[in-house]
């Protein structure tokens, strides 16, 4: 299935920063960036469970936000591109 | 059901690739062309000058993503393997199987009028998109011939016997394959089979495409836990993926030689996309290759009911399926080896 995953992390302090650092790394290693704090993950239902607690145990719930949105199997028709920054489907042909 | 993962091919000269994470990186003359997460990919398949840093064959070797690299032609030169994994019992078991004559000659026979079967599905397959084609006889002939001959295969397991049989219907399928080409006839024939080198521009894309599958298969024999190289239909051989090369006889004539035929009369390949060298060998330019291996990709992710199974499937996972049938089939689970039909 794809997740969408936004955050907003607070980056006054170094800490907040760090987290910030942490949270893209982690969301990275799962799918693709497709614009500055939004990722693209496509993974199965139990991969999804382990990233979202990596996550949850990043943040400071205090400060810091994480949105999931759930596309299914059939997100391509839900998803629109315009302008730049293109992105690669993780289900086409991968040529490089 | 496994789920059926990507495959990434790199054919960029010059390209390297590296763990970031738990992602692949690919870098082209120092600009990242991509970066992808591993679990999204089921193997890694390199052509030409393309270098791997060690890290990311060890998470290739640990996330059971088949990394091999090829010759920018498609020739095989090696796979990263990680530690030996799967089941040891399996592979004893299997180990028994190929050394005993009784099921040697009855696995054969089964792969072989499995391959059979769907060569005579792709002669009229043709005949039905085709009727009144040039060589309609002799295609009504071939089908007619290797019915004859499965009929002929209904009790006998002598593995010579067995590959008798398999030359012949070989024989009598590539006489009338000729004729499936309707297309570029001019730049796209076949007389007979030919390889290393492959020496007209039919028998470079079917090689090609040989090649693609075999890697294909042996992969998915190495994911249930068997050993790709002890083979019952062709003989042991060091460095031949004997197994791999036994399941892909009734893979063939559906997922490389349907391919290579509708590729053809669909125009989506070009006789000019293929160059002859000297020693009369011929390859295939970038563009072609890039346009093949779009294509097979695109084939495997067609949907077909298993005949065996009774499910829906990806073509693309019809090896890993038939894989986990033979590993059945070795434990005992099974009476027969089932290979598969295409309907």
């Amino acid at each position: 299935m794809m997740v969408l995953i936004t955050y907003d992390v607070n980056t006054v302090t170094a800490a907040g920063r760090k987290r910030l650092r942490n949270v893209a790394k982690q969301c990275e290693n799962y799918g693709q960036r497709v614009q500055n704090s939004v990722f693209e993950c496509l993974v199965e239902p139990a991969q999804f469970v382990v990233l979202k607690n990596q996550l949850e145990n990043i943040i400071d719930k205090e400060l810091d936000s994480l949105r999931f949105y759930f596309l299914g199997a059939n997100w391509k028709r839900r998803v629109e591109h315009i302008g730049a920054k293109i992105s690669y489907d993780p289900e086409g042909f991968l040529n490089v | 059901m496994k789920r059926l993962l990507n495959t990434l091919y790199v054919t960029s000269q010059g390209a390297y690739l590296s763990k970031e994470g738990d992602t692949v990186h690919v870098k082209v003359e120092n600009e990242t062309k991509l970066r992808i997460p591993i679990h999204n990919l089921g193997s890694i398949v390199c052509f030409g000058q393309v270098s791997c840093s060690p890290f990311i064959m060890g998470l290739c070797g640990e996330r059971n993503v088949s990394l091999a690299f090829f010759t920018e032609n498609g020739r095989f030169m090696a796979r990263v393997e990680g530690p030996v994994s799967g089941n040891v019992l399996l592979r004893r078991a299997q180990y028994r199987k190929a050394d005993d004559q009784q099921t040697t000659g009855e696995l054969a026979r089964s792969i072989v009028v499995g391959k059979i079967a769907n060569s005579r599905i792709v002669l009229m397959r043709a005949l039905r998109d085709y009727p009144g084609c040039a060589g309609v006889e002799v295609i009504e002939g071939a089908i007619k011939k290797l019915a004859r001959i499965m009929e002929d295969m209904k009790h006998i397991y002598s593995i010579d016997w067995v590959r008798g049989k398999e030359g012949e219907a070989a024989r009598i399928y590539f006489e009338a394959f000729d004729y499936l080409i309707t297309g570029q006839k001019d730049e796209f024939y076949f007389k007979e089979r030919t390889r290393r080198p492959p020496l007209d521009n039919m028998n470079a894309l079917l090689s090609f495409l040989y090649t693609l599958l075999t890697h294909d298969v042996a992969s998915a024999l190495e994911g249930v836990g068997l050993d790709p190289a002890v083979g019952f239909l062709h003989r042991d051989r060091p460095g031949r993926p004997g197994l791999a090369l036994d399941l892909m006889e009734e893979l063939r004539p559906i997922l490389a030689d349907r391919l290579a035929l509708t590729l053809v009369n669909r125009r989506q390949v070009k006789g000019k996309g293929f160059i002859k060298r000297e020693t009369g060998a011929v390859v295939m330019d970038d563009a072609t290759r890039k346009e093949v291996l779009n294509a097979y990709q695109i084939r495997k992710r067609d949907e077909i009911t298993h005949a065996f199974l009774d499910e829906k499937i990806s073509l693309g996972l019809v090896p890993h399926v038939q894989a986990m049938l033979l590993a059945r089939y070795f434990r005992g689970d099974l009476d027969g080896y089932p290979p598969f039909r295409w309907r």
